[in-house]
């Protein structure tokens, strides 16, 4: 009988990449595209998975895997892809041995990313051909289509989904895993060395190729007309299909599996044969300004938005032209994410806070150190940029103009980008503060482990590097460790590095407060006896600190960790540690 | 059948994941249709966070829209009535009696709304509980998500057994009989309610 699972999109992804055979994954863990390796580790016996310290380098050795002629996955969210836009460019041209699948997720109404960037257009500059699933059972099935195509065209292929379809889950039918045959390694450096000489000739491949897939992606099954009622005709793929179908179910539709490059011919048909055409595709118009340079008249961005995610009850009245009465949301305020009790991130930035030290900010759960009540993080850009843009800042204005700043990076981070930037700072002779959060783990994507954790993702404990190790060994001239939670120590640190002459980097070293499952033993209580209600421990907005209408502090048990960051700052001795359990 | 929308809300930690899987359990073990939408990553961390459960004949759209709730279970009362809106006329809500304070309202930018349960029993059928409360009578505070589960069976067409098998297919081994505990104790809390 066959077996029917309820799996999420990212699940699903991982299982299409077992069944079909895939043999090497490696990934940078990254929302809404994390749950992808999480999952394939699953199937350890035959696949080997890893997280690689960044994209780049995931995608390089995915490269090589499909090179040496086995089916091979990288996996990324969106901005990832920017990292591995190099390798991207040029794999392109190299084509593929063994199948060679990236999983790029996109994250419109960003949900937890820096940018709305649209993969679907680095795919057609890289001129790489993008599939685009609708839901888990697609989002399996097309993996193992996405690598028929490339061994079948010779291309990498891009699997693109979006955060609705990586967090989703649905009913996915199960099938066994193929063994594909491995080809023989065989030298060509026409096609694997991508020296001037050879790269012109293949760049005539690349384009031979995009023009016989475009032809050729007519007859795919993944793209498909759906005649019904032809007054009004539907162009859409992926997630804003399911909107289209539950919002305008009479309509006659185009889906699209494949969506670069785009099928011409069935598109021209399509457009032929309805009255009035609509283009439905979240963020950027990559399908409609195609289409529209063909002379094909359609409605698209005209009526909707560029921004965020789409849903039915938009498309029914951009499109039906229904008007629709909702009742208006209550008054509330806000409740916007936040450092968890016990993280020691709070307590960094409340000595950072109380010595107005400004910060170069990172990707990472620090980076809501920027918010109220903290206000320490003035930038965020990318993974890395922290260190450099510091950098970058004191060779405009100089080294005093520094001396109240810092960046911050976490551990997990640091690996991935922020180590190059260090490197840039001990070369070119910066005198800055860089403050390494070490806490052990890729926090913010959910706990995953990194080169300095000594764990990998298949579980095999192996040596951690040891960052401030790497730091002294790259030449920066003052590091010092110290421990999250040692209030008068970071302080006097912090203010020693800032002032110091040379380059320093602070690695603040104290686990993520999620990563101990175990129970808390210790807590803290607020004694109303000794305590003047100043208000100093609640400064830092710990969710486990409340004062009531009467201004009375008190601790809750049911969120308190115990990291004792209240006790430590206040100055009546008030807040009191008391073992629980 | 006509599709069904259920809304999970609360505050990111609270566990709403693991309710929203034996949703999509037992719905898939009846033979629907069924998707499942969730937030993960930095939308999780202690902020407001939704998550949608569609199921029946044939299910397109993963999300609920305002308007289009047959039952939101709050797991905490201001999120109840920051999602309201999304509850059908005739819909059911769920409403966990318990207060986390948002970040605004901790510095003081904001306050806490008061009488929330009352606002919401104007216009909508409401059902209040003290999960927490229940959860630990039965000796195990985090499991208070599944007490809740088992007043919302009661609003849904499917036997108690199929409810308990899903849930020891879902949860954790060790946590089995600790989970179905508090489901026995949410559905007859549910069949007073």
């Amino acid at each position: 009988m066959e077996k029917v699972e309820v799996m999420l999109g990212n699940a699903a992804i991982a299982r299409g990449a077992y069944e079909a055979g895939v043999k090497v994954s490696a990934a940078y863990p990254g929302t809404p595209s994390t749950e992808i390796s999480e999952n394939i580790v699953k199937y350890k016996d035959v696949v080997y998975s890893e997280w690689s310290p960044n994209e780049k380098v995931a995608l390089e050795v995915a490269i090589g895997a499909s090179i040496s002629g086995v089916r091979a996955l990288a996996s990324m969210k969106h901005v990832g892809l920017n990292v591995a836009a190099d390798p991207l460019y040029t794999v392109s041209y190299i084509g593929a041995t063994g199948g060679l699948v990236i999983v790029v997720a996109d994250d419109p109404g960003l949900y937890s990313s820096q940018n709305e960037q649209d993969t679907r257009a680095v795919a057609r500059a890289a001129k790489v051909p993008v599939l685009e699933p609708s839901d888990s059972m697609e989002a399996k099935e097309f993996v193992k289509f996405a690598y028929e195509l490339s061994e079948r065209y010779d291309t990498p292929v891009i699997l693109r989904t979006t955060t609705r379809l990586a967090h989703s889950q649905g009913p996915v039918t199960l099938s066994e895993r193929v063994e594909p045959a491995e080809p023989v390694y065989e030298k060509n450096i026409a096609k694997h060395v991508m020296m001037p000489g050879n790269a012109k000739y293949r760049h005539v491949a690349v384009e031979q190729r995009e023009k016989k897939l475009a032809g050729d992606g007519c007859e795919f099954a993944v793209n498909r007309a759906e005649y019904n009622d032809t007054s009004i005709g539907v162009i859409t793929s992926g997630i804003p299909y399911l909107y289209v179908k539950e919002a305008l179910p009479d309509a006659s539709v185009l889906k699209l599996g494949m969506v670069n490059p785009l099928p011409r011919k069935l598109i021209e048909e399509f457009a032929s044969r309805v009255d009035r055409l609509y283009i439905v595709e979240e963020l950027d118009p990559v399908i409609e300004e195609q289409v529209k340079s063909w002379g094909i008249r359609a409605v698209g961005k005209e009526i909707f938005t560029v921004q965020g995610e789409y849903s039915a009850n938009m498309i029914r009245q951009a499109i039906g032209g229904e008007t629709l009465s909702v009742a208006e949301p209550a008054k509330a305020p806000v409740r916007p994410p936040i450092l968890c009790p016990g993280c020691p991130h709070r307590s960094t930035f409340h000595v950072l806070n109380q010595l107005h030290i400004h910060a170069a900010g990172d990707i990472g759960c620090y980076t809501l150190g920027a918010v109220a009540p903290l206000n320490v993080v003035d930038t965020t850009i990318c993974m890395g940029a922290s260190i450099s843009s510091l950098h970058g800042m004191e060779k405009a204005k100089g080294s005093q103009y520094v001396k109240n700043w810092v960046a911050v990076i976490g551990d997990s981070t640091f690996l991935h980008t922020g180590i190059n930037s260090l490197m840039n700072m001990v070369y070119n002779q910066s005198t800055a503060t860089v403050l390494i959060l070490d806490n052990s783990t890729t926090g913010m994507t959910g706990h995953q482990d990194h080169a300095a954790t000594g764990k990998t993702l298949m579980g095999d404990h192996v040596y951690a590097i040891d960052i401030a190790g790497v730091c002294r060994a790259m030449g920066v001239p003052r590091v010092t460790v110290v421990n999250a939670f040692d209030l008068p120590l970071m302080t006097k640190t912090i203010k020693e590095e800032t002032a110091s002459d040379q380059l320093s980097v602070i690695v603040v070293k104290a686990p993520c407060a999620l990563l101990d499952k175990r129970p808390v033993t210790v807590q803290y209580r607020v004694n109303p006896d000794t305590c003047k209600k100043c208000g100093m421990c609640m400064k830092p907005g710990c969710p486990a600190m409340t004062r009531d209408e009467k201004g009375v502090i008190s601790v809750n048990d049911t969120m308190c960790n115990g990291c004792g960051l209240c006790a430590g700052i206040c100055k009546f001795g008030a807040v009191e540690k008391v073992s629980v359990r | 059948m006509e599709t069904k929308n259920i809304m999970i809300v609360g505050v990111g930690g609270q566990g709403t994941l693991l309710t929203s899987r034996i949703l999509g359990g037992i719905t898939r073990k009846a033979g629907y249709d069924v998707k499942v939408s969730e937030v993960h990553g930095m939308a999780q961390r202690g902020g407001s966070v939704v998550t949608f459960v569609r199921y029946g004949d044939k299910v397109y759209e993963p999300i609920v829209e305002e308007g289009q709730a047959d039952l939101l279970i709050a797991f905490e009362r201001l999120e109840a009535l920051r999602y309201v809106h999304f509850l059908k006329q005739d819909g059911v809500l769920i409403v966990n009696d318990q207060r986390i304070d948002p970040m605004p309202v901790v510095i003081g930018a904001a306050s806490y709304p008061e009488n929330i349960l009352e606002t919401l029993s104007r216009d909508h059928k409401v059902i209040s509980v003290d999960a927490l409360g229940e959860a630990k009578k039965i000796g195990n505070s985090r499991t208070f998500n599944v007490i809740i589960l088992g007043i919302a069976a009661r609003h849904m067409d499917f036997s108690k057994e199929d409810w308990l098998a899903v849930i020891e297919e879902t949860v954790p081994p060790k946590t089995i009989e600790i989970n179905k505990k508090a489901f026995e104790a949410g559905y007859s809390l549910g069949g007073i309610a």
